[in-house]
């Protein structure tokens, strides 16, 4: 079972707290219709599906409510940070090299 | 019995202390402290099951959790059997009832024996090629076959009458494994002061302490030290030690299930104490320290009862002061079973031989076995067994420049056997730790790991109590570190220290045809060496495939002793090493683990909740019958006077077409929507318009997923221009929110709306028919009910019954219909009021079995029912709901995606059935054409499918492609035994032109 830190109450807690909610920085195109049925198709449906780092969502749902962004890791299944909603993609090549 | 194996007054058992069990109905006596093995041991009996596939006589190969043979049924009473339970792990107790397993029909004399003969007719693999040919041998050959031969052990019928616990711990530092290595980490940690934890599934501490009475530490017999270790640690009050506790799985962040078996060692367990309880630890850090698994030699009757590890004899001697046998025969590629035959030696045991495949032994050993009287066979191989219930000899080789020589025959009653050492690193699998070959140690040690973790001991490859306890030390103290804690790292002075090396070996070799030798590998699941061989020659090359193929290590002892084996036979097979062939994937539970430990106390009641409204009790008191929806318990229908389900429901129906009908609505979700741009954010999130919604007027509202298909319904009121009060469908009510709270805090947070679930804020009262505008109009206060001043589809806030409401005027049955919405504590007062207003107007209650048909009549959709996640508003003939004007909602740029502009979708329709007495079965397919040759192309499916009352005749709805262009067209739906048929039409049977909601 997983600890997760919610950067909105600022607390790390059991897995059950949360639920997963998709990939991250998959924004809603702000006029769909203009877009092409390929262009729509991809935001759809078509995701990065990694090996290793993945930018994904979840929300406190049992907790505060928030949906939030993380980084984790599709093999190892552990996160690398939680950040909030709204907030750009962290770069975590440059956040590890700024830690070392 | 005599127990003519037992050593008086030796070992850790209490020999002032009988204990009598019975082992397939004969009474055995043990001792206090004995296992179900070494009791029977110590009565000479080594023969406890037969064999899985071939039936063959097995005894006790272990004496640890991981035994693969000496599996038993044992039992306390009714509901409390429990099969394969380990002999080598149960305690004994007065009365304890212990069955052999997989025998018919007695453990002397076994039917399926027969299979042993047959060997060759059941290699590996027998399973996929066997059975699939040809297909009509199925039901009376194989599956009775496989059911006769799967013979592990019978499980009871009975509920299992006992409860079981469950707990959190937070620790700094779990050690597993009482061993020396753990014992030396838990007094590092403990001595710290990190609050420490130290586990072990035996009901003693000590690990290879016990069985190394003759070690010295600190000046002090091995037993002396290990009681005054224990009784440190006792003192320490940051230390926890949990014996008979098995760490079954490590997880992420360290997280570690602990499993603590609680009364199965007890002749009387106190009334009403859980069985087992299951920890769920979270340890800062983790040292694993569960020392190694010995491994047994690949020969021809390596399987007969008699033969065992090395190891296991010297447990059982030093332990349980019991003698394997009176005359042994080693068979070694290690040192450490030189020392066992030594130890047995010394207690009375006349030692044959020691056989040693390796050509050179240190002159230590041969020089002490010599002066043992001990023959030293170095360079030798063993190439088969006698013996029909236990062994009775074994046939040795010479072994000259890869030559095997001429056998002879040594006369023995217990063989023991050591391939050399296994870390025990299962735990250390679970976490996705690597583990990398070491040829020195000739062993698979830890690599790189995933998790705060030490590994100790024997686990990391070293040998010896000494360099157990340093290392043990050394992790402990590191572990405290790790946890901010200053710790020391102890020293220990250890004597009489026996450390010693191997080799790794492969099936021994023989002089014999290989092909035909039962030389076995997996004991439990009886798979040879032949038969790794043999999937290899078939062409599987992937560890993996071999493992699955031959079912080498699927047993349940997730092949502690024979995964190496197999996998240093499959190497040679595949002309590879052992580490570029690798090794399966260990998985939790460590050990076979009762379903009951891990359900804990989420059973009966407790599995779920049961949601209840606040009228449940007054349904309850009519004698409703209940069903479950999404948690709830809702009402189905009210029998009266000893009515069926059919004319209950249809008496319902009668009463809310012609006079009127009551109905507990209040599981509809409900969601206060409010804030400046709760119409704005409406206007996104449904398909319909709500911008220019009047206050006091409700809508019909539709919800789609981004992909076009419905999601979910529910009718939306607006209460003023801030304020809306939004319905959604039973089961959807939590995934709605979710997903507007998703949108509003991820793509619009932008916008000034609060959302707030207030399902269980409000009771529902449902009053729907003819007579319902006349039954409520009398309680109701502030608000004029007549159709001109609050028309369908009209809410407002006023007082009903005394209180304070939020009054709609909306139909789910196409009659005049109202919903009171009440705070729900007032929920069953309102209910009981309208009860009694209604009495002189034929009021019914009525269920949701009712309120499906009543719908369904008006062709309404039941969301989840009549859509399954890929029906639009168009497949619904929902368009209409669709706001026109609208630039954007959720999902409205699907519904131009090229597959949902298609012809030929799948579209709602209604279904009369040519015999209308015919209720159509919900999810049957639907064909053009019964005449087509199989497979018939189905064109769709009923989707609900009732008796209606007011048509005098049933109906139907269904899905079907191009539906509303075949209207009046007569499909079919084939049936078991007959075809039957049906006419599409409108989905809208009664009342069409909605005339009933005009009054
Ligand atoms: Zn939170």
């Amino acid at each position: 079972m997983l600890l997760i830190h919610c950067p909105y109450c600022d607390e790390t807690l059991p897995e059950p707290e949360f639920t997963y909610a998709g990939e991250a920085h998959v924004a809603r195109p702000a006029d769909p219709m203009a877009l092409s049925d390929e262009e729509w198709r991809d935001f759809l449906f078509v995701r990065s599906n990694p090996r290793g780092t993945h930018y994904e969502r979840w929300r406190h749902i049992n907790g505060c409510g928030r949906f939030f962004n993380a980084i984790r890791d599709t093999v190892t299944d552990k996160f690398a940070m939680t950040y909030r909603a709204g907030e750009p993609r962290p770069n975590l090549d440059a956040l590890k090299e700024a830690a070392e | 019995m005599t127990q003519a194996f037992r050593i008086p007054g030796a070992g850790r058992v209490d020999h002032a202390k009988p204990v009598r069990f019975t082992f397939d109905g004969k009474t055995v006596e043990g001792r206090e402290g004995d296992t179900v093995a070494s009791a029977l041991l110590a009565n000479g009996i080594h023969l406890l099951g037969r064999s899985f596939k071939y039936h063959r006589p097995r005894g006790i190969v272990s004496a640890g959790s991981e035994e693969p043979n000496a599996l038993v049924g044992t039992s306390r009473g009714p509901g409390r059997s429990e099969p394969n339970t380990r002999a080598t792990m149960q305690e004994v107790w007065d009365g304890l009832t212990v069955e052999s397993q997989n025998r018919w029909p007695g453990l002397d004399f076994d039917v399926g024996a027969i299979n042993d003969r047959f060997g060759r007719f059941l290699p590996a693999g027998f399973y996929y090629k066997t059975f699939m040919w040809p297909r009509s041998f199925w039901d009376k050959v194989y599956e009775p076959f496989i059911r006769r031969a799967a013979g592990l052990g019978r499980s009871p019928t009975e509920p299992d009458p006992d409860h079981y616990a469950s707990r959190h711990l937070h620790c700094d530092v779990l050690v597993v494994g009482s061993g020396p290595a753990g014992l030396a980490a838990a007094l590092s940690a403990g001595r710290s002061g990190a609050q420490t934890v130290l586990v072990d599934e035996h009901a003693e501490m000590g690990g290879t302490l016990l069985s190394e009475p003759g070690v010295r530490i600190d000046g002090q017999g091995a037993w002396g030290w290990l009681d005054a270790a224990l009784a440190e640690l006792r003192g320490l009050p940051n230390v926890r030690l949990m014996t008979r506790t098995t760490a079954i799985g490590y997880y992420h962040q360290n997280m570690v299930g602990l499993c603590q078996k609680l009364t199965d060692h007890m002749a009387a367990p106190p009334e009403g104490a859980p069985r087992e309880r299951l920890w769920r630890v979270r340890a800062g850090q983790v040292v694993l320290a569960q020392g190694a698994i010995e491994k047994p030699l690949v020969f021809d009757g390596n399987d007969r009862p008699g033969v065992m590890l090395a190891g296991a004899a010297r447990t059982f001697l030093h332990r349980f002061g019991v003698k394997v046998g009176h005359r042994a025969v080693v068979v070694t590629s290690h040192d450490s079973a030189w020392h066992a035959a030594f130890d047995l030696a010394r207690a009375g045991v006349a030692v044959a031989a020691v056989v040693d495949v390796r050509p050179e032994v240190s002159r230590v050993l041969t020089g002490q076995a010599e002066a043992l009287g001990i023959e030293v066979l170095t360079g030798h191989t063993v190439t088969g067994t006698t013996g029909r219930l236990r062994v009775a000899s074994v046939r040795v080789n010479p072994v000259r420049g890869g030559r095997v020589g001429a056998g002879r025959t040594i006369a023995c009653d217990a063989l023991l056997m050591c391939g050399g050492w296994t870390p025990s690193l299962h735990l250390f699998s679970h976490t996705k730790g690597s583990l990398a070959w070491d040829a020195g140690a000739g062993a698979f040690l830890p690599d790189r790991k995933t998790e705060e973790c030490e590994i100790a001991g024997a686990g990391r490859g070293l040998w010896g109590i000494a360099a157990a306890l340093d290392d043990g030390a050394k992790a402990g103290a590191a572990a405290a570190k790790a946890m901010g804690r200053v710790a020391g790292v102890g020293t220990f002075a250890v004597e009489a220290d026996r450390t010693g090396d191997g080799v790794v070996v492969k099936e021994l070799p023989t002089d014999r045809n290989a092909g035909l030798a039962k030389a076995f590998i997996d004991f439990q699941n009886d798979v040879t060496a032949k038969d790794i061989r043999l999937a290899v020659r078939e062409g599987m090359r992937s560890i993996e495939h071999v493992k699955r193929y031959t079912t080498n290590g699927m047993a349940t002892d997730q092949g502690k002793l024979s995964n190496i084996n197999g996998l240093m036979i499959a190497a040679d097979a595949l002309g590879k090493e052992a580490p570029q062939v690798g090794l399966t994937t260990f998985r939790p539970p460590y050990t076979p683990t009762t379903f009951g430990a891990l359900a804990g106390y989420h059973k009966g009641s407790h599995f779920e909740v049961t949601r209840r409204t606040p009228i449940d009790a007054w349904a309850e008191a009519q004698g409703a019958v209940f069903e479950p929806v999404a948690l709830w318990r809702r009402a189905w229908y009210f029998p009266q006077f000893g009515e069926d389900m059919h004319a209950a429901v249809a008496r319902e129906c009668r009463a809310v077409r012609t006079q009127v009908g009551m109905f507990d609505a209040s599981t509809l979700g409900k969601i206060e929507v409010v804030g400046p741009d709760a119409a704005a954010f409406l206007e996104r999130m449904y398909t319909n318009p709500w911008a220019r919604l009047q206050p006091g007027r409700c809508r019909y509202g539709l919800l789609l997923g981004e992909d076009g298909f419905i999601r979910d319904d529910g009718v939306i009121g607006r209460l003023a221009d801030d304020k809306f009060h939004v319905t959604t469908t039973t089961g959807g009510a939590a995934r709605v929110l979710n997903m507007m709270e998703d949108y509003l805090q991820t793509e619009w947070p932008d916008l000034d709306v609060w959302l707030t679930s207030t399902t269980e804020q409000w009771a529902v009262v449902a009053l729907q028919g003819p007579n319902a505008r006349t039954v409520l109009e009398p309680l109701v206060e502030g608000l004029d009910l007549s159709d001109a001043a609050f028309p369908h589809m009209a809410v407002a806030e006023c007082t009903v019954a005394g209180f304070p409401a939020r009054l709609f005027r909306v139909s789910f049955t196409g009659e005049l219909g109202f919903e009171v919405n009440v705070p729900a504590r007032h929920g069953l007062a309102l209910w009981e009021a309208i009860w009694a207003a209604g009495q002189p107007h034929g009021i019914t209650a009525y269920g949701t079995e009712t309120m499906h048909i009543l719908r369904a009549e008006k062709g309404f959709i039941l969301v989840g029912q009549d859509t399954d996640g890929t029906v639009t508003p168009g497949d619904a003939g929902l368009d209409w709901a669709i706001g026109k004007q609208k630039k954007d909602f959720v999902g409205k740029r699907s519904l131009q995606r090229p597959d949902i502009v298609a012809k030929g979708r799948k579209q709602l329709v209604g279904l009369l059935t040519e015999d209308p007495k015919v209720v159509l079965e919900e999810g049957a397919q639907i064909v053009a054409d019964p005449n087509q040759p199989l497979p018939m192309t189905m064109i769709g499916h009923v989707t609900s499918s009732y008796w209606s009352e007011a048509m005098g005749r049933s109906i139907a709805m269904a899905l079907i492609e191009g539906g509303r262009d075949r209207m009046g067209e007569v499909l079919h739906i084939p049936m078991p035994g007959r075809t039957l048929r049906a006419t599409v039409a409108a989905a809208n049977f009664v009342d069409p032109d909605g005339l009933r909601l005009k009054v």
